[in-house]
């Protein structure tokens, strides 16, 4: 059998920070694993520019972000298997693959890191009535087809969801020629960033109606007409609101869902909030010597903060193929989030494995303004901070010092929370 | 007097931003909550810019398109017109990231160049 030090399933962002921290790290035997025919994953159809003005102090597009951290992979040797599928992962960390030149195969990992990313909420996720024609595509296959493949997908367009995907393809199958008639939102804020509605949508005329959603598709062979409802606090349409537009085509910009079969067929304990692993701080999961970052771990909005994740990925991997599992025999400190907090990641620490900062990311429930991000350690509040304003699309992130934590020596419980006052 | 309505891009907040203009002066903004806000707003009523990101056509190439983009911002009301161009451009690969594609697009002095490798095929 095959065997590498570190296996890294998935060539996006993730797994190529992940890849060059751990050789950074030291470790040699490094494998990436990627289903497409190159490396960069997501970011190779993402060819808007945004990304990186935390990591390279510079707005890059998605395909030049990733040829840094593809460069770098280059320039260090590490070997990667394109046009690869990962079909199983023991909880023993053997790699089950499948390719079109060496058949099935299987490959012993010292360590193994998850970084699948994740995958579009479909129409059959979402129960939307009507017909089921051709023309219904989510926002990213559309995004593939006209940025990498040159096909249009259609010309005249409705939206459902107002993600950044959904934004940004309003803008770019607009300057194609196409005419996006009116992007519709179930929620009454979006998701998105607010410079991606004036620039992809406000730039352009295109009418972004909250509080929407689609109540009915027309057409046999291809999409005729999509009718939006306005819905009311209940989510439920209301009767007389309704809007029907001609169209060929319907965008589904309405969620993403970290892609975590191969985790979970490996018995990886995943969180029901987040659809992603439960790690430690090391961002380890259940199973040792198993970590994971990036969307596959929670969906992100910046891709330069799962390079910086998937950075720690790396390097934790490199640490535990040298020395193991170097567990402290105390019981690990539980995070809990409330009020208004959804989530944390990681979930559990254990604070002699930490570095001398750890930065704990979550997301808010709902839109808050001038409210405070406090943090207790059991009941204590030891950090309040004031936030002008923290949606649901921003994630959002508390610094904790080892230093303050070894002050706590019976700490059982550290607790998320926004505050009023 | 003009007035115009604005949102915000600098934060997830999103200020409505009023902006007062006098014969292309700027008189006045309100609306915003921070300094971010206010030279936002006077630059988006003056003198607003994009960057503007596309694909060409790329021949003999691993890939049937080139990602590009405009190597700095150009006038918001130039977007269509530059679209033209690099609608129209075909080119030959191999490309590397950087690569001018057009040297000077719809007039703006801007050069567009790939941001991605295109390998000969």
């Amino acid at each position: 059998m095959l065997s590498y030090d570190i296996v890294i399933v998935g060539g996006g962002p993730a797994g190529l920070a992940a890849a060059v921290a751990a050789r950074e790290a030291g470790t040699e035997s490094i494998l990436i694993l990627e289903r497409d025919h190159e490396l960069g994953g997501i970011l190779n159809q993402c060819i808007h520019n945004g990304f990186g003005l935390h990591t390279f102090k510079e707005e890059l597009t998605g395909p030049e972000y990733a040829y840094r951290f593809m460069k770098q992979v280059y320039d260090m040797k590490i070997e990667y298997k394109l046009n690869t599928m990962v079909m199983d992962i023991s909880a023993d960390r053997v790699v089950t693959t499948m390719n079109k030149t060496d058949g099935m195969n299987q490959i012993k990992a010292g360590a193994v890191v998850l970084a699948m990313g994740c995958r579009e909420r479909p129409r059959g996720a979402l129960n939307i009535p009507g017909y089921r024609p051709a023309g219904i595509f989510s926002a990213g296959t559309a995004q593939r087809l006209v940025n990498m493949e040159g096909y249009m997908p259609g010309r005249e367009v409705v939206i459902l969801g107002s993600g950044d995907i959904g934004l940004i393809m309003a803008r770019r199958m607009t300057l194609e020629g196409a005419k996006v008639k009116v992007v519709a939102e179930l929620m009454p804020y979006s998701g998105g960033l607010k410079r991606n509605i004036v620039q992809c949508l406000d730039d352009f005329g295109i009418p972004l109606k909250l509080s929407h959603t689609v109540v009915d598709i027309e057409g046999k062979e291809r999409v005729s007409a999509v009718t939006i409802a306005e819905v009311g606090p209940d989510m439920k349409p209301i009767p007389g609101t309704e809007e029907r537009y001609t169209c060929d085509t319907l965008l589904l910009s309405c969620g993403l869902i970290p892609e975590n079969e191969l985790s979970k067929s490996a018995g990886v304990e995943l969180s029901p909030v987040t659809s992603g692993p439960v790690v430690n701080e090391s961002l380890e999961t259940s199973i040792p010597g198993v970590f994971a970052c990036g969307n596959v771990l929670h969906v992100h909005d910046l891709v330069d903060f799962v390079s910086e994740e998937a950075k720690r990925a790396g390097e934790n991997a490199s640490k535990y193929v040298k020395e193991g599992s170097k567990k402290s025999g105390r019981e690990p400190i539980k995070f809990v989030a409330t009020e208004g907090a959804r989530y944390t990641v990681p979930s559990t620490l254990d604070v002699d494995r930490m570095d001398d900062l750890l930065t704990v990311r979550f997301r808010v429930g709902a839109v808050y303004q001038d409210s405070y991000v406090s943090v207790y350690f059991d009941n204590e509040r030891i950090m309040h901070n004031k936030k002008r304003i923290m949606a649901p699309g921003e994630m959002e992130q508390v610094i904790l010092q080892k230093k303050k934590l070894a002050e706590y020596p019976d700490l059982k419980t550290i607790t998320i929370k926004i505050e009023k006052d | 007097m003009e007035t115009r309505e604005l949102t915000c891009i600098g934060c997830p907040m999103g200020c409505q931003i009023t902006v007062e203009l006098e014969k292309g002066e700027v008189k006045s903004v309100t609306g915003n909550t921070c300094p971010q806000g206010d030279s936002y707003a006077r630059k988006e009523v003056t003198n607003p810019t994009r960057i503007v990101t596309s694909t060409v056509i790329v021949r003999d190439g691993d890939k049937p398109r080139l990602s590009v983009k405009t190597k700095s911002d150009i006038p918001k009301n130039k977007i269509f017109d530059v679209m033209k161009d690099i609608d129209a451009a075909i080119v030959e690969a191999p490309k590397n990231i950087g690569d001018v594609i057009i040297d000077n697009v719809a007039g703006t002095g801007v050069a567009v160049i790939a941001t991605r490798n295109v390998a000969k095929a």
